[in-house]
């Protein structure tokens, strides 16, 4: 070619580009993975105000609810022999549990090694006596009318938990403070967060999302359209 | 009529073109950051509407773009695009940091017009990605997020630049004025872009 001919870069580049992009629908996340430990703690560094650690804040309402320590109640009732409601500080002296998991979002983002610590749910819902009837649990949030179930299966899997701590601290505000199910084999739609009350319910029903097209047992990995 | 000592740059089009883009990409900037970091997420709240708001001014952005083009001068916006895709080799020099002639655009600025335009599409098809993802399955991937993020930290990257070139550096920021009025003056045309020939 002649040296002196001018070359088309510009569409060349457009189109590279668009290309790159397009096709990083299949391989933008397995990338991501590998060089997100080494790029984020640096973007952290200058930029603090970056979410390094990967965690995105979701809420369906105008209002982010805030925890007052004094007024706050955790009420565990439906199909119960006893129903209950705990405050803060008597749910703080039920038996602590801790575990590092991973948290996947249902749109693609991940965070690895959370440090949780909290309560089992078996701990909380013991002190109810629930009835034989009851076959799932329904976790209500403050964020009204933010609400989703798990079946009794489901919730008694070794790491669920109702967790007050995130990473060594109390649970944020964003993170849902001060208390939110935890359930790291499904998506974090199903991990409710500002938790106000626990019901034993006869079966689940259709939480939030599920209302709008996700699935009810959302498998990290087999659900809501994918598959690993 | 242009000044005297002043020559035409920009067209009414190019410059409509640039100003709805600037001001889509703005509203979209500020409303996806308080989406996407957490502490403007939780100081300002009113999620569902800020992602309304997103949205649509995403559709309007396209929109707009797409309609500009179309009732504006269609023929000129076609050589600015022919000019904007071809490099000659003063062009490559300049891009491998040598002095060199440039014509109406140097080649700094013709790689950032086909990643802008490039950035523009996908943008777009991210965006309805992960709205669509939202209401089907089957247009949910697991790398769409990263896509859409990772395309915002790199045209915000861009942005500062361009800003900085555009406001702050002495020897280029008379650029400015052809983006606004559509005219720049001669001596200024002759020492950055001694190749063009305005008409």
């Amino acid at each position: 070619m002649d040296a002196e001919q001018p070359r088309r870069y510009g569409r060349g580049v457009f189109l590279a580009t668009v290309a790159g992009g397009l096709t990083s629908l299949y391989w933008g996340k397995a990338v991501w993975s590998r060089v997100s430990s080494t790029v984020s703690p640096v973007a952290g560094d200058l930029v603090p105000l970056l979410p390094t650690q990967g965690w995105r804040i979701y809420t369906i309402s105008g209002h982010m609810p805030s925890f007052d320590p004094a007024t706050w109640r955790l009420a565990v009732g439906g199909r119960v022999g006893a129903p209950l409601e705990l405050r803060y500080d008597e749910l703080k002296a039920l038996p602590r549990a801790e575990q590092v998991s991973t948290f996947h979002c249902v749109t693609g983002w991940t965070v690895k090694n959370v440090h949780w610590a909290g309560v089992r749910l078996h701990d909380v819902l013991a002190h109810a006596k629930p009835d034989p009837s009851g076959h799932a649990l329904q976790f209500v949030s403050a964020e009204d009318p933010y609400v989703d179930y798990l079946t009794l299966r489901q919730a008694s899997l070794a790491d669920v938990m109702l967790a007050y701590e995130m990473d060594g601290k109390p649970l944020s505000r964003a993170h849902g403070a001060p208390l939110r199910l935890v359930i790291p084999e499904m998506y974090g739609y199903k991990n409710v967060k500002w938790l106000k009350a626990v019901n034993v319910v006869g079966e689940a029903g259709s939480g939030y999302w599920e209302q709008l097209g996700y699935d009810r047992d959302a498998w990290v990995g087999r659900s809501n359209g994918y598959s690993s | 009529m242009t000044r005297a000592g002043y020559v035409k740059r920009f067209s009414r089009t190019e410059r409509v073109l640039h100003w709805v883009n600037a001001a889509g990409f703005l509203l979209l900037l500020a409303t996806g950051l308080i989406l996407y970091l957490p502490i403007l997420e939780t100081a300002v709240g009113r999620r569902p509407l800020i992602k309304d708001v997103h949205f649509w001014a995403g559709i309007g952005w396209v929109s707009a773009l797409v309609l500009v083009a179309l009732a504006g001068d269609r023929r000129g916006l076609l050589r600015t695009a022919r000019e904007l895709d071809l490099f000659d080799r003063d062009d490559r020099r300049w891009l491998r940091g040598r002095r060199a002639p440039q014509g109406r655009f140097n080649a700094g600025q013709k790689v950032n017009a086909a990643l802008t335009a490039a950035f523009t599409i996908l943008f777009f098809v991210s965006g309805m990605l992960l709205w669509l993802g939202e209401r089907d399955t089957r247009f949910r991937f697991a790398s769409t997020v990263i896509l859409h993020d990772g395309l915002m930290f790199v045209a915000f990257a861009l942005l500062i630049g361009h800003l900085y070139l555009a406001l702050i550096y002495l020897a280029t920021r008379h650029a400015l004025r052809g983006m606004t009025l559509g005219t720049v003056s001669e001596e200024w045309a002759q020492r950055h872009h001694a190749k063009w020939r305005p008409e």
